[in-house]
């Protein structure tokens, strides 16, 4: 295979469509109807409460960092408060996306649209991109949100743990949006019908930002920045280090999740934070299934999955060293052994629609 | 319009669907919790997927892709990303068996 064009618009993205691999059946473990439909049932409960729990911790360690700033005693709060604001609001952004979260469509309305502006997202173009990141999971010039591109740019993959090629992305397209409109890639994917949403969802989040900045130059100090905006950066290391994880290292054009995605056994504190998404390959697998139910689906189907990683330090043993491999070969990738319990992978398809010769 | 013997009522739980193939079309035929059976075309609007590994709640199915909803009852489409209605069929009960009228 030749360089990858991981663009929407490129050859890689057209070659994807003509040879089936786009909008591809993908792999699915068999779950009897009757489990899955019991696993897939919503509930708002389970929602509300780490809902109250997030939004509370955030109002206690944001009052806290206030009250004690700029004293250094000030820090620790911040650090728990730009966590929950830069990192949970990413995988709240993510379930309520998918409208998963709360069985009531306007309570997943409510935390996507707070969890987008945090995340600095823009809620109408996101809610299409992950909409296709699902369908087109890491094909190449296909799907919009693969995060480790190869080779791996490591400087980047760095520098996002403190927020900085998303927030450099973020303001130049807000402001794109805000008073050009919809801009051309994203039209690709955003139907028609939504591109207002867009451009009225950019000049909101846009005014709160400048009446912060404002606010901040009127007080002479960053403390409005530390509340709004700012977090994104220096609460951003714990989702992009889960975020790694999900894809990293692993296959690309592909049309089995046991194949591109990982899952990683985290501590509750983690999972809380990344809403069970540590549950990877199951969340790709049935998307409808709620994040609170993602455990006893991986209990129902890990006989079919490659074995999870124990800990996130374990699963970056895996993976790192496979992205360092990637920096000398494009074409490298970990192929996970399966149980002897799982069905095979069907390599036939993969090699034969892509030429590629993947690891052992 | 034919009307085309799809299935027994005791096929399908309530407050669920089946997929029902014929005549090279596939449809959906859903069980309301209120007992009513409806039918709507098989695969979802927005790309190429069976809405039968989907979840019925009360009057909307969910697609098992993206989690677009519809209204089974009218084809109206609920939630994105699904922006175009299904399209939906009459069905009857005779019987113990649903049939559904095809065009
Ligand atoms: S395929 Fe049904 S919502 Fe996308």
């Amino acid at each position: 295979m030749t360089k990858r064009d991981y663009s929407l618009l490129g050859p890689d993205g057209k070659r994807a469509v003509d040879i089936g691999l786009a909008a591809a059946e993908w792999y699915h473990t068999d779950v009897p109807r009757k489990v899955m439909k019991d696993l897939m049932q919503r509930s708002d409960q389970p929602a509300i409460r780490d809902t109250v729990i997030l939004y509370g911790c955030m109002i206690a360690f944001a009052a806290a960092g206030i009250a004690l700033w700029p004293s250094l005693w000030s820090i620790p709060f911040w650090l728990a408060y730009g966590v929950l604001y830069g990192s949970a609001s990413d995988s709240r952004w993510h379930e309520a996306g998918h409208g998963t979260a709360f069985k009531t469509p306007w309570m997943n309305n409510v935390v996507y649209e707070i969890a987008s502006f945090m995340v600095m997202r823009n809620s109408a173009t996101w809610r299409w991109s992950h909409a296709r990141h699902h369908t087109d999971t890491y094909i190449v010039g296909r799907d919009p949100e693969i995060a480790i591109m190869r080779p791996p740019a490591f400087a980047r993959l760095l520098l996002a743990f403190i927020g900085v090629p998303d927030v450099i992305a973020f303001f130049p397209r807000l402001v794109y949006n805000a008073f050009i409109g919809v801009h051309p890639t994203e039209k690709t994917f955003v139907p028609q019908s939504e591109w207002p949403k867009i451009v009225r969802v950019a000049r909101i989040s846009l005014a709160i930002y400048v009446a912060t900045l404002a606010l901040a130059l009127w007080m002479r100090s960053i403390l409005p920045l530390m509340v709004i905006g700012l977090p994104r950066m220096y609460g951003a290391w714990h989702f992009i280090m889960t975020g790694l994880l999900q894809h990293g290292g692993l296959a690309d054009n592909v049309i089995d999740h046991r194949l591109n995605s990982r899952t990683v056994y985290m501590n509750p504190i983690s999972r809380f934070i990344y809403w069970n998404m540590n549950y990877h390959v199951e969340h790709h697998m049935f998307p409808m299934v709620p994040y609170h139910a993602l455990p006893a689906l991986h209990a129902a189907i890990k006989h079919d999955l490659p074995r999870p990683n124990a800990s996130i330090a374990e699963a970056f043993g895996e993976m790192w060293p496979a992205l360092r491999r990637q920096l000398a070969s494009e074409e490298y990738f970990l192929k996970r052994d399966l149980p002897a319990t799982a069905k095979p992978y069907r390599m036939d398809f993969h090699e034969g629609a892509l030429g590629q010769t993947p690891a052992e | 319009m034919p009307w085309i013997d799809a299935c027994a009522t005791t096929d399908i739980d309530a407050e669920d669907l089946i997929r029902f193939d014929h005549a090279g079309a596939t449809y959906a035929i859903y069980h309301s919790p209120d007992g009513q059976f409806y039918a709507t075309a098989g695969k979802c609007t927005h790309e190429d997927v069976h809405l039968s590994d989907g979840l019925v709640m009360d009057h909307l199915i969910e697609c098992p892709k993206h989690n677009g909803q519809f209204d089974y009852r009218t084809g109206e489409a609920k939630r994105a990303p699904v922006c175009i209605n299904l399209k939906t069929f009459k069905t009857k009960v005779e019987g113990a068996r649903v049939y559904i009228e095809v065009s």
